[in-house]
């Protein structure tokens, strides 16, 4: 039996901020394995470490001890590797979705995917086709050329969504994205992003601290105080 | 995908507001620069249309513009009979300021010899003077039209022509007259004056025991003579024939003693460096402060938008952006906005420079060294922005 493959490696992974006695260990010992295609949901309260661990898997967050592997690829290992060049890597392996959709004012909903895909060395065409397809496929057809400010909160973050998912990427994070929301987007957010892992074979990651959102997840992690304290498999 | 047309469009009433501002100060860089220029025009204008190689003045002054210099009329028969002169013609300068409609009007009266040169360089509507006395022809800037009269010394003057814009050094409209009138003006007496100064040297002769009556008589008479002339003038100016060397022709008029003779090289120094260097001068700190100010400006301008956009910035980067496409963004949105506004600014200038009260030249280097300047203060202002850009951490793209 072959090695299995996964999308997210974490191992033993810290973070403290400060040095001395004004250092804060905001996350301890973390270890999550994530397979491709899983949906997967790191659940706790505010200040539990749960966006530390995020934005240290997002290589947002440099590490303080702990491995991190990504696709595979080693990223961090007592700190990021030598070299390593993080925005490629993010470009290419990682797709965001934020807790406010954080889509460019400026840009329509066609234009906010296209940027991901033209940052990622697609010619424009390319990009515009990419995009047009991805925005129809979440029924935003019908709101290419409109603003963020001229979408509902649902559909912006829809669009986020497919922002995220442009790049085909192994990994996708979502930081509480159904928090802007009412119950019926955040949960309808949650259906496509579970709809969506199984599609495109990536690993979702989602921090929340509402457990009302994370139900047919694959795994919960619970965090508190900077440390797993659980997990808890859905259906298994 | 063009980020920084991108946001222009999206905010295109806050951008064109802020370049219409910032077009507004460099409006008035612009014409700081062409009053700049204007008073070299305006200090060589009289010089130029003149097209004289010599100006003969009083010893030891540097008239007639610059000094006072009084020099008897009839001097310009010697200066003609200097070997290499072509033609001597007299002229006579003074400053008049008149009541017009109720308001000070001040202009430069220019009393030119009708046979001779330095009257004015064109006539725009009308004719030449045709007369010796009380007609004269007046720059457009005058604002008077054919037939208007005005009032100088003891007669009244018409106008029979007008001319382009001439003006005196100090920006004031030119008027021409003939030189026996621009004389009158001058330096001529009232009635009673004059019947005042012949019984005051009357009464200082009779009082002089050892003249006899016919000899007061005489002495009166020449006495008289002398102190109601009016043939004096401030300058005679001259033009070389072909082939005559100046030097040699200011020496000779230099070995007569009361004259000085001024290279038209000479008198420009005078006009330029002497007379408008204090406000060149006033003019160029006016510039570099004003373009320091646009350089603040434009910097304040670039950094709020860069602030505006901090989440923006850290959504770039935490999708992978490189650094290239923010630091374009924030570069191309300062040097759009530098090249509209400049235009905006050169544009104001060309529709409103003619309606400048003092004259404005707008000359193309001018103009290109501003644009390159420009350019450069949009280029280094934009760092101020790149570098708070390329200090956004992408986490702040996380939270609410």
């Amino acid at each position: 039996m072959g090695k299995i493959m996964y999308a997210i490696e974490v191992e033993n992974l810290t973070k403290i901020y400060g040095k001395g006695e004004s250092a804060v260990t905001a996350l301890a010992d973390a270890c999550i394995q994530v397979k491709p295609g899983e949906l997967v949901a790191i659940l706790g309260p505010s200040g539990s470490g749960k966006t530390t661990l995020l934005t240290s898997i997002g290589l947002i967050n440099e590490p303080t001890h702990g491995k991190v592997v990504i696709d595979g690829a080693v990223v961090a290992d007592e700190g990021w590797l030598p070299g390593i060049d993080l925005k490629r890597l993010r470009r290419e392996k990682l797709g965001f979705i934020f807790q406010a959709h954080n889509l460019i004012p400026f840009l329509t909903a066609l234009e906010n995917v296209m940027i991901a895909l033209e940052i990622n060395h697609l010619t424009r065409s390319e990009a515009k086709f990419r995009a047009t397809e991805l925005l129809g496929a979440l029924n935003l057809g019908h709101r290419l050329n409109n603003y963020p400010s001229a979408l509902s909160g649902g559909e912006a973050q829809r669009v986020a969504i497919a922002r995220a998912l442009a790049n085909k990427p192994k990994v996708i994070l979502a930081d509480e994205p159904t928090a802007a929301l009412d119950t019926e987007n955040g949960k309808n957010v949650m259906i496509l992003l579970k709809k969506l892992a199984m599609e495109n074979h990536s690993a979702i990651l989602v921090v929340t601290h509402d457990h009302r959102m994370v139900e047919g997840f694959d795994r919960i992690f619970h965090v508190n105080d900077g440390r797993i304290l659980g997990e808890e498999k859905n259906g298994m | 995908m063009n980020l920084a047309i991108r946001d222009i469009r999206y905010h295109r009433g806050r951008f064109i507001l802020t370049s219409i501002g910032l077009g507004l100060l460099l409006g008035v860089v612009i014409s700081m620069g062409g009053i700049y220029r204007g008073l070299f025009a305006d200090a060589l204008a009289i010089l130029d249309s003149t097209k004289a190689d010599i100006w003969v003045v009083q010893q030891n002054t540097n008239g007639p513009f610059a000094e006072s210099s009084r020099i008897p009329e009839d001097i310009k028969y010697r200066i003609k009979a200097v070997p290499g002169v072509a033609e001597a013609s007299p002229l006579s300068f003074q400053t008049i300021q008149i009541e017009r409609a109720g308001k000070p009007f001040r202009f430069f009266l220019i009393g030119y010899d009708l046979n001779g040169f330095g009257g004015p360089p064109q006539i725009v509507t009308g004719r030449s003077i045709g007369q010796k006395h009380y007609e004269m022809v007046v720059a457009k800037s005058m604002g008077m039209g054919i037939g208007d009269k005005i009032h100088l010394g003891l007669h009244d003057y018409a106008v029979v022509g007008i001319t382009g814009k001439v003006v005196s050094s100090g920006g004031d409209p030119a008027a021409y007259v003939s030189l026996a009138d621009a004389q009158d003006i001058q330096f001529k007496k009232d009635n009673d004056a004059i019947r005042n100064d012949r019984e005051r040297i009357g009464a200082n002769l009779a009082a002089i025991q050892s003249l006899t009556p016919g000899q007061a008589k005489y002495l009166k008479q020449n006495i008289t003579g002398i102190t109601e002339s009016t043939h004096t003038v401030n300058t005679i100016v001259a033009r070389l024939a072909p082939g005559a060397d100046l030097k040699e022709v200011q020496e000779r008029i230099s070995r007569w003693n009361h004259f000085r003779p001024i290279s038209i090289e000479e008198q420009t120094k005078i006009l330029t460096k002497g007379m408008i260097e204090k406000a060149r001068m006033q003019l160029g700190l006016f510039r570099v402060i004003l373009l320091v100010i646009s350089a603040v400006i434009i910097a304040l301008i670039i950094y709020t938008s860069t602030l505006d956009k901090i989440k923006v910035i850290a959504t770039l980067k935490l999708i992978g952006s490189q650094n290239r496409v923010i630091i374009g963004m924030i570069l191309q949105q300062s040097l759009l906005m530098g090249v509209i506004a400049y235009f905006i600014g050169y544009g104001l200038i060309l529709l409103t420079y003619e309606k400048f009260p003092r004259r404005i030249v707008l000359e193309a280097f001018d103009l290109q060294v501003l644009f390159i300047i420009v350019i450069g203060i949009c280029t280094i202002s934009s760092f101020v922005g790149i570098r708070k850009a390329l200090k956004v951490e992408p986490a702040e793209a996380l939270g609410g």
